[in-house]
Order: structure tokens, then sequence, then C-alpha cells
């Protein structure tokens, strides 16, 4: 007898859509049909089946800033999220750039909620000079590669390593920043830096980086994955680049697609990223991009700080904003996409990205890892901060009501959300 | 104090309605005579006063004393203006914005100071007046010319020269004009 | 304007910026007294809070303030309050604690001031922050500007200097449009701001070319950073091509203002001599300073009811 059965759900995945009944015994799918039975039953009626997402951006803030974070809490805000597997990133304290930091966040993963995978380090510290033993940390599952927080600016040790993990078989990805372009910016560098009187990062300081590593990856062969993409410029030379073959990826966030840099008019931290919020214009380049594929995957870079760090004046504040809860319902609600397009873009193009496709993302058959995600697409819910789950608060989206909630996740057979609620 | 109203007629304070004329332009006119044959008979000569007319509504009443206390006495006194807006009792209940700056045009220590309003009511404005002259030198003497005394005194003031008593209730309002005197009502205007 | 807080020339517009210009007339008569003092905010505390020094701001409100028979308490940088490494929040709360109907704030980073209005319920007055706003500069300006040309509607301003990191440029270029001036900036492209072709102005890089035709020379502060952050070559260089000389001095109507924020670096922005010119209105300028303030104060703290609101009722004789 299989241990869960999800009722009466509209399933979608790669494969195509059908109503059917999902059978979960163990880790797996064991059946999925009409009229299934199990012991427990999760009831799915008016909602959609879906691989569970994959967020190949998220800082869990542990080791080292666990006041605004743990693997374990932000695990908790990846399933409330619908998401069954995350990557988190190596800006920690100590960085992530040796196998002994991987093994210890590998081991802290191990009892979280969701399939918790790291990505480490380019360079040693993030420094941006010296390789980290990428080769090492590959061996323990490490797939993607990145100094995120900053991006690699020298362009021969960018060429250096992507040859290098060419042949490892993992894939660079890259914060685009030029730093002597972004210099002390705080926002967006235009018509509203001017007038609020606040050094800007022009759209160039991405572009100029998006550009270079465009040529690095035609030049090396190597693959190239664009995190946080943020201006229309930049999507459109990804778009150029794969339309000319150039192995590169790309992925946007959810306040990428949401947000503008008039939100920062009232000076407000929670409102300040890296990348900053950029212009109306390139909101509709990033739209366009998720939507023709120049952009493969929606990422949440979700950033969790503590109030403290938050209440600091503007320029002193660090960047950053949640996201785990808010994206796949600020994807339904702001996106003019299908609900099975949106869960490409949150699901199975960025498992592969991640490399672990086999595992999450997969079709809904017997035999598929069950990492399942069940959701409302068209109920709505008001988004309050003291709500989530998240140790932080500092979402930008308080107050905002949006469309489309999860309702129950399954991750490696174990329903660790039912009806909206973490089971542990 | 109708001339305040006025200046906030609609869409900000009311519009002054009224329902009877209590003074005619000539009434008016021989009572402003009047009162400056009493100012010189309660004061010798007209060197050591100064009239000055509180804002808006004493102004040009103080002027018109001025001229008739010239015309009988050979020289006019000097003429200020004073704006009592900075030394209310009311700051914080009610608005507060001076109309005009306060002119005064010489020390006032040991002149005879005669204060002007058109009308005198709960006797606030005039305290206020009163602290307000205390910055500007020790007067000998503080005289208080009023045209129009319609009762209801909330403070321990008292006129010296009246145009005319009028006793009114008070939801009714007092307006003064160069024209006459009209008793009436506000009527509040849109907010 | 926000019946509570003066934080950018914005918030005032057109009619705010005249009721406030308009009121400064009583308080220059105040303060021109034998006793330059008025009891109208007696009882209201104001508090200063300046992250940055700034003795000359900070003492003109202080003097408005005071004869404006307010309290005031002091918390600036040169006070160990400030130093402590205590967070902004933290202070304001404390500040409010102790009692204070008005705090008046300059800090080095832009929002300061609008944040703090989200963490206390006294009025919050922006002294300047950061290369943002300093909207009582602007209105003593303004002030300057009517006293000696009566109008400032239709008059040609040119604001002269390192327009991207000035918060008294903004304002200025707020409160100079919204009174119908005509401005002119003039400025190396490395000092202008981003977009700056989108803000309600003309642009020239050339201050001979606009000498001869305008009405007022608005001079801002050049620094020595700008130099050490590649900005400008020298400021030798930037004297010869943006600096108020002795020879451009000449060349100027013998009726144009010449106007100067302070503190003034002689020989660089302004030659040596000018400021004792009879155009030059800079001590005016200070002189309003203390006006303009005490409008500011008595608007925010001492006229706490929005005028159009209430009918006067028994208040008169």
């Amino acid at each position: 007898m299989a241990d869960i059965v999800v009722k009466g759900g509209r399933v979608i995945d790669a494969t195509g859509e059908r109503m059917a009944d999902v059978a979960i015994e163990g880790n797996n799918i064991v059946a999925v049909g009409e009229g299934l039975t199990a012991l427990r039953v999760l009831d799915a009626g008016g909602c959609v089946v879906a691989p569970g997402f994959v967020d190949i951006h998220t800082h869990l803030r542990e080791p080292g800033t666990e006041d605004a974070e743990t693997i374990e809490s932000g695990s908790r805000a990846a399933v409330l999220g619908g998401y069954t597997a995350v990557v988190a990133m190596p800006n920690t304290t100590p960085p992530i750039d040796d196998a002994s930091v991987v093994r210890d966040v590998l081991a802290l993963g191990r009892d979280a909620l969701c399939d918790v995978h790291t990505s480490a380090a380019i360079t040693v510290g993030r420094a941006g000079d010296r390789l980290a033993p990428m080769a090492e940390m590959a061996e323990l599952g490490v797939h993607l590669f990145t100094d995120d927080g900053d991006g690699v600016q020298d362009p021969g040790v960018m060429r250096n390593a992507l040859e290098y993990a060419a042949g490892l078989g993992v894939t660079l990805a890259q914060h685009c920043e030029v730093d002597s372009l972004s210099l002390d910016g705080q926002m967006n560098e235009g018509e509203w830096s001017s007038r609020l009187g606040m050094p800007g990062i022009p759209a160039e300081a991405e572009e100029l980086m998006v550009m270079r590593d465009i040529a690095l990856a035609r030049m090396t062969g190597a693959r190239v994955h664009f995190q946080h993409l943020s201006t229309a410029g930049s999507v459109a030379m990804v778009r150029a680049a794969r339309q000319a073959g150039v192995p590169v990826s790309a992925e946007a966030t959810t306040h990428h697609f949401t947000l503008t840099e008039a939100e920062v008019a009232g000076y407000d931290p929670v409102f300040k990223v890296n990348p900053p919020l950029r212009t109306v214009a390139d909101v509709g380049g990033v739209k366009l991009g998720l939507a023709d594929g120049s952009i493969d995957a929606i990422a949440t870079d979700h950033a969790p700080h503590t109030a403290d760090a938050k209440n600091l004046p503007f320029d002193q504040a660090p960047p950053g904003m949640l996201g785990l809860e808010t994206a796949f319902a600020l994807a339904v609600t702001e996106l003019d996409l299908s609900i099975a397009e949106i869960i490409a873009l949150l699901s199975w193009r960025p498992a592969a990205i991640a490399g672990i496709a086999t595992e999450h993302g997969a079709p809904i058959a017997p035999g598929s890892p069950a990492n399942v995600t069940i959701f409302d697409p068209v109920t709505t819910w008001t988004v309050d901060p003291r709500e989530l789950a998240s140790l932080s608060r500092n979402t930008p989206y308080a107050g905002r009501t949006l469309t489309g909630r999860v309702r129950h996740t399954i991750v490696a057979g174990e329903a660790v959300v039912i009806d909206g609620d973490a089971q542990r | 104090m109708a001339e305040r109203e006025r200046r906030r007629t609609p869409p900000y304070g009311g519009v002054f309605i009224a329902r009877s004329r209590v003074m005619d332009a000539d009434e008016l006119r021989r009572a402003i005579w009047r009162m400056a044959h009493e100012i010189l008979e309660r004061n010798r000569a007209t060197a050591e006063l100064i009239v000055i007319g509180l804002q808006t509504g004493g102004v040009d009443l103080a002027e018109r004393l001025a001229a008739a206390l010239g015309e009988i006495e050979g020289t006019a006194p000097l003429v200020g203006t004073l704006d009592v807006a900075f030394y209310r009792d009311d700051i914080g209940l009610r608005p507060v914005l001076p109309e005009a700056p306060t002119e005064i045009p010489d020390d006032l220590t040991n002149k005879v100071v005669v204060l002007v309003d058109d009308v005198l009511y709960t006797g606030r404005t005039i305290r206020a007046a009163l602290d307000a002259l205390h910055d500007f030198g020790r007067p000998r003497a503080v005289q208080l010319a009023v045209m129009i005394d319609r009762g209801h005194r909330e403070l321990p003031i008292r006129p010296d020269f009246v145009g005319k008593n009028l006793p009114t209730r008070r939801d009714e309002a007092v307006d003064v004009t160069p024209d006459g005197v009209d008793l009436g009502e506000i009527q509040r205007g849109e907010r | 304007m926000s019946r509570q807080h003066l934080l950018t020339i914005d918030d005032l517009g057109a009619d705010g910026i005249e009721e406030l210009l308009d009121l400064t007339d009583s308080f220059v008569e105040v303060s021109e007294r034998r006793i330059p003092k008025v009891p109208v905010l007696r009882g209201k505390t104001v508090a200063w809070l300046f992250y940055e020094d700034s003795t000359r701001t900070r003492l003109s409100f202080e003097t408005a303030a005071r004869r404006l028979s307010a309290d005031t308490m002091n918390f600036s940088v040169s006070s160990s309050s400030v130093n402590k490494g205590e967070s902004v929040l933290d202070t304001v709360q404390t500040i409010e604690a102790m009692g204070v109907d008005a705090i008046v704030v300059r800090h080095g980073s832009a929002g300061v001031p609008r944040q703090i209005t989200g963490w206390v319920d006294a009025s919050v007055i922006n002294a300047g922050d950061g290369w943002h706003a300093h909207p009582t500069q602007a209105l003593l300006d303004c002030y300057t500007l009517r006293q000696h040309r009566g109008n400032i509607d239709g008059l040609r301003i040119a604001i002269v200097g390192d327009i991207k990191h000035s918060r008294v440029a903004r304002s200025n270029v707020a409160a100079f449009t919204a009174m119908g001036a005509d401005v002119t900036l003039v400025a190396p492209r490395t000092l202008l701001p981003p977009a700056v072709g989108l803000w309600p102005v003309e642009v020239t890089h050339s201050l001979d070319d606009v000498l001869a035709h305008v009405d007022v020379v608005y001079l801002l502060r050049m620094q020595l950073e700008r130099q050490a952050q590649a900005l400008v070559p020298s400021l030798r260089e930037y004297t010869a091509e943006y600096g108020l000389t002795a020879s451009r001095f000449a060349r100027l109507d013998p009726d144009a203002l010449i106007m100067h924020p302070g503190p003034m670096n002689r020989g660089v922005e302004i030659a040596a001599d000018v400021p004792e010119s009879p155009q030059a209105v800079v001590t005016n300028q200070v002189r309003n300073g203390v006006a303009v303030r005490m409008s500011v104060l008595f608007r925010l703290l001492g006229s706490e009811v929005d005028p159009r609101q209430l009918v006067e009722e028994s208040f008169s004789g």
C-alpha cells in the first residue's frame, strides 16, 4: 500500500497536463492514474500537482549570520514556497571555498525540510585572484560555482576559471558587476538616483561583464550561467548569444520583474538590492526574456537581513530581499504566462542548470523521486512579513495581494507542508 | 474680526451674511470724530500719543482716528500697526498665521499708546496686544479704543473709548467696514 | 506642506514656499526689534541632531528657536551620544522619549530624515541629508532673491559648480523653478548628475557663455576631494574654467546678484575680493537664514491646525 496519495489534482510537468492521482511510496512516485489509494490522502482538488521548484540562488546565511537565517529556517521558507531543492550561495562567513566548508553546509542541510545543495566560490575567499579547489568540491557534488556577491573582475582569471571548469563538467555562474563602474552606487543610476541624490549603479556595470563573459564562453566553449539579470540590455545580449549558439544560460529574480527603481523614493532599505531595481523598460525586458526563453529560470536571490541591519541609513544598509515564500505567487500574478510555462521557469529548467534534473523537476511518473509541490493557482492572499517562516522580515511585498499559493509540498516522499503549514 | 472671515472665504472658512445695518457711514464718521475728541480730552496733546491699529480690523480705524486727531489739534500723532499672532493664547487650537508684519514707528517708552481695534469681544486679542507692546518699550499708559463693544468678555479688559455698545448673541458676528457696521452671522463655507 | 515635517522643497510646492516667505517678513521684523523674541513656541522643545559638523547651520536654527522662546537640546556629533556608535533609530527614539516636539537633522546619508519620520512622532526638519536636499537653504535663498529683486518669477539664475554632489543645488533647482525662475546649471560633465537632461533646467559647460545673460550667479563650494576622485583634473583648472574670477566678475551685469551658500573657498570658486562687492549678498543670505528658520519652526510647531480647516470663530477683540 502506498504511503501518500495526492488526490484529484491537475498534474503538469514537462511532458504535459492531465488530471490524475499521484501515489508515493518511500522516496519515490509509484503510480500516476485514476482512483489511487494510500495510507494517507492529500487532497489536491482544484490544485495543480507539479514537480517541486528549485531555487538556484538562495542565501542561507549559515555559517556566519545565523540571526538573519539558518539552513533550517531557510529550508522551511523554501518548502512553504513550493521549493523542494535550493542551491545555497557561497558568500557566507567563512565563504564556501573549500571542501571542509562544503561538507559542513551539506551536513547542516541533511536535516533540512528540503534538499539543500550548495554552490561554491570560483576564487579563494571570493577575492577574484586565485582559483578555488573546484575539483575537490565538485567531488562532493557541487555543480555551480560563483563568487556571488561579487563578480570575477579580472578577465584573465575568469578565462582560466572557465577553461578549468569546462574540464570538470561543472558550470560557472556570474554575478555580473564591474566594481569600478558600480563604485559606491546604492541604486540604479538614472533619473531617480539623480533626483534622490544617491550615487548610482549604471546598467553598464552589469552589461559590460555580460558582454565579456559571452565572449569568454564563446572563446573557451565553457558554459556560463548569468545570475540575476536586471537590464533589458543584458537580456538582449544573452538572447543574441543563444541564437549564435554560445553556451550560456540565465536567471532573473522575482524583484527584477515586479519592482522598479521608483520604489526607492521613500529611502526604505527594504528596496535596496544588488543588482538594483531598474527602470520600467528593464522590467519589460526581463519579462520578455522570461517569455521567449532568453532567460531560462526564475531564481529568488533570497537574501535575509535582520531588522537592525535594514533600519540603517539607506547607504549603510546591506542590499537584499527575501524571496522564497513569494516567488511562485509573484510569477503567477505578474507574468503573462501559462501555469505550465511558470512551472518550467521554477522547476525543471533551474534543476537542469543546477545539475539535479534527475531528482528535481523530473516528470511525474512511476520511478521518479517524490519531489512534488501542490498549489492552488487561483486563490489570493496578502503578504504579511510577520507570518513568513524566514527568520527575517525584509520582504518588499508587505501588504501586497498575490494570486497562487502552495498547499502541500513533498520532499523525498515526506509531506513537509500540508495545507499551507510546515510540518516541522 | 469679520475681516478675517472675509480673508478665509470659501472654500476655506465662512462667509459673513449681514442681517441688519447697525451703523451707516455717517454714523461711523461721527463716532470717530467723537472718539477723537474724547481721546484728546483724556490726554493733553497728540505729541506723546501713538495710535496703534491691530491687524487687521483696527488698522483702517487707527488711521482715521489719527487723521481726525490731526484735524482737531493741527498735528497728527504717530501711527503704527501691530500683529498679535505670535502672542495669542490659543496657539495650537486655532489658525495662527500673522496677517502682516508689525510696524511700530518709535520706542514706546513714556508714550501713551492708544490701541485701536474694530470689535471688542472676549478680550483675548487685547491681552495678546498688551503682551506684544511690552516688547517695544514701557508706555506711560495704554488706552483702548474700539468701534463696537459686543460684550461676552472672558478676561478683565475694558475699553476706554467706544463707538457703540452692541449687545450680541455668541452665534452672531459683527462686521466693521469703511461703509458701516453690520450685524449678522458666519455661514460655514465648503471645507 | 505636510503639517508635520519639512524634508524637501517638493513637500512645499510654490504655494507653501510663498506662505513661508510671507511669514518670514514678520520674523524679519521681530528680529529687528529691541527685544527680538516672541513667546509663540514657549513650552516647545526642539532637538538638534547633527551628524555632520555644521556650526553655522545649527547656530542659525538655534537662534531661530530661541527667538521663538522654544527650548533646545543638542545631540550633535561633537557630543558623545552620536559617537558611541548608537544607531540613528535608537538615538531618535531616546530623544523622543525625553520629550521633544521637533528634531532638526543633518546627516551624511540621503534619506535619513525621511526614515526618521517613520520612527518618531515628533516633527522632522531636514537640515541637509547627503547629496539630496537642504530645504531651509533654498528657502532663505528665495527670500534673499525676493528681498533684492521683488519677484523670483522670470529671474535668470545660473548655478555654478559641483551640482552632482550638492544638496543645495537640488533644493535650489526645485525652489527656483517652482517660483518661476529660469535656471541654468554650469558645470563640467563629471560634476553634473546623471539624467540631468530630465531636470527642468538648461545645462551648459561654459560659464563665459552665460555670464552676460544672468540676473543671479549662484556659486557652489568646490571641494578638494573631487580632484582625488578623478572628477576634475585640478582645482586650478576648475577655477580657470568655472570660477568667478576678477575678470569674469568685471563682465557681469552690474545689477547681477552673487550668492553662495557658504563657507566660501576664496580663490577657488570665487575671487578673493568679490564677496565684498555690493553685488554679493552672502551676508544677507545668512541673516535671512535665521528669520526663514523661524518661519519654518513656527509653521510646523506654532500653527498645528491647518488654517484652511477652521473658521476663525470667537478669537477677536
